[in-house]
């Protein structure tokens, strides 16, 4: 078991949490889009946004825990890269995919929050409502929140048109290694 | 010829000072001491009343005692103060399906005649919410009026009235036990 990533590719820790946060990315967005248009008379209209914030509670946790991850473990180098421009550019897209994640995190928070109400996950905890709020806080966050989702979910277009470029194009390792650990 | 003509200002000045004193006394309405309150509540399912208000508005008015048709009010309520103590809701409510506070960002009530005695007025008026606006009747009734201790002179009020959310084009549906929303205002006017 490679549980730790090396210098050639990740550990399962590394992938197993890039293919938790695709999924949970992915369902929140479907999800946030179908609930707001949730009738009042829906079986949905309470548990969605319920499911929706727990998740996300969740997956900011989540997130939390890569990023350091990040920090503590070597990084692969990337398979094939045509120049110093592009690596930089790759490695900002990463870093503002992660950071999309926490604004996120940070607009839906403050949405539930703006009127001192702490948010339930799952009914196992609550996040207190910690910050004083502000003028207009749910409306101006909300639409933060949903501009962002939508910034996000177009960058993941690229990041996976991207894998499948370099898995059909440049035929390297790039989509495997996330799939599963490459030999030491 | 002199005495004379001071009789006539005496009763110049007199009749002057009469129907100044006739005239109905102007009010502002306390907002900023917040004694005043605009509640409203609607049925949630039919088993139980949700209750909310706004939390801004301002106002002004005018009451005579003596001759209720001569008193009039207009209120205009900042319609992104709604607060029913639920951030979510709150923000369904001042979205479009609701109050549309962006497009409408403010709800106007202006009376058109007063009618009834201080123990029961009918103050007729023009409401209007979401950009339409209808007549309304708010059954009213003074609750005192007199001096303040802080040398001021204060006149309060209490009304209650219903209206149609389908008559102001709010048509999403909360269920057929919640198609009225009833209103209940607190005024309390300070004397300009």
């Amino acid at each position: 078991m490679n549980l730790t990533n090396s210098a050639r590719g990740y550990g399962w820790i590394t992938i197993v949490m890039h293919w938790l946060v695709a999924v949970a990315v992915l369902g929140l967005f479907a999800l946030g889009i179908w609930m707001v248009d949730l009738s009042y008379y829906s079986d949905w209209y309470h548990d969605a946004p319920f499911i929706h914030k727990s998740v996300g509670v969740l997956l900011v946790g989540l997130m939390l825990f890569r990023w350091v991850w990040t920090l503590v473990n070597p990084k692969p180098a990337p398979a094939s890269v045509s120049s110093r421009a592009v690596a930089f550019l790759i490695s900002a897209m990463h870093a503002v995919l992660y950071l999309l994640v926490f604004l996120l995190g940070v607009s839906g928070y403050l949405i539930s929050t703006a009127e001192g109400h702490g948010i339930s996950v799952f009914d196992w905890f609550t996040v207190p409502a910690l910050i004083e709020p502000f003028e207009d806080q749910a409306d101006l966050a909300g639409e933060i929140h949903e501009l962002l989702a939508f910034v996000l979910i177009g960058l993941v277009v690229l990041h996976a048109l991207a894998a499948l470029k370099h898995h059909f194009i440049n035929r390297d390792n790039t989509l495997k290694r996330m799939l599963k650990p490459s030999g030491k | 010829m002199k005495k004379l003509q001071q009789l006539w200002l005496a009763a110049g000045i007199m009749l002057v000072s009469s129907v100044a004193f006739a005239s109905p006394s102007k009010y502002v309405v306390d907002t900023q001491g917040m004694h005043a309150s605009i509640n409203f509540k609607i049925q949630h399912l039919g088993y139980s009343w949700l209750t909310g208000r706004f939390n801004n508005f301002s106002g002004d008015f005018s009451y005579d005692p003596e001759k209720l048709a001569n008193s009039k009010i207009s209120v205009k309520i900042d319609t992104d103060s709604i607060n029913t103590n639920h951030a979510e809701r709150d923000k369904h409510l001042r979205s479009a399906d609701f109050l549309n506070a962006k497009k409408f960002p403010e709800a106007t009530f202006v009376s058109d005649s007063i009618s009834g005695s201080d123990k029961a007025m009918q103050v007729k008026g023009k409401f209007t919410l979401n950009g339409v606006t209808k007549e309304i009747v708010i059954d009213a009734h003074k609750i005192g009026e007199g001096k303040d201790p802080w040398g001021g002179y204060r006149s309060g009020f209490s009304g209650t009235t219903k209206i149609k959310l389908a008559d102001y084009g709010i048509t999403y549906d909360l269920g057929p036990a919640s198609t009225e929303v009833f209103l209940d205002l607190n005024i309390e006017g300070i004397k300009k």
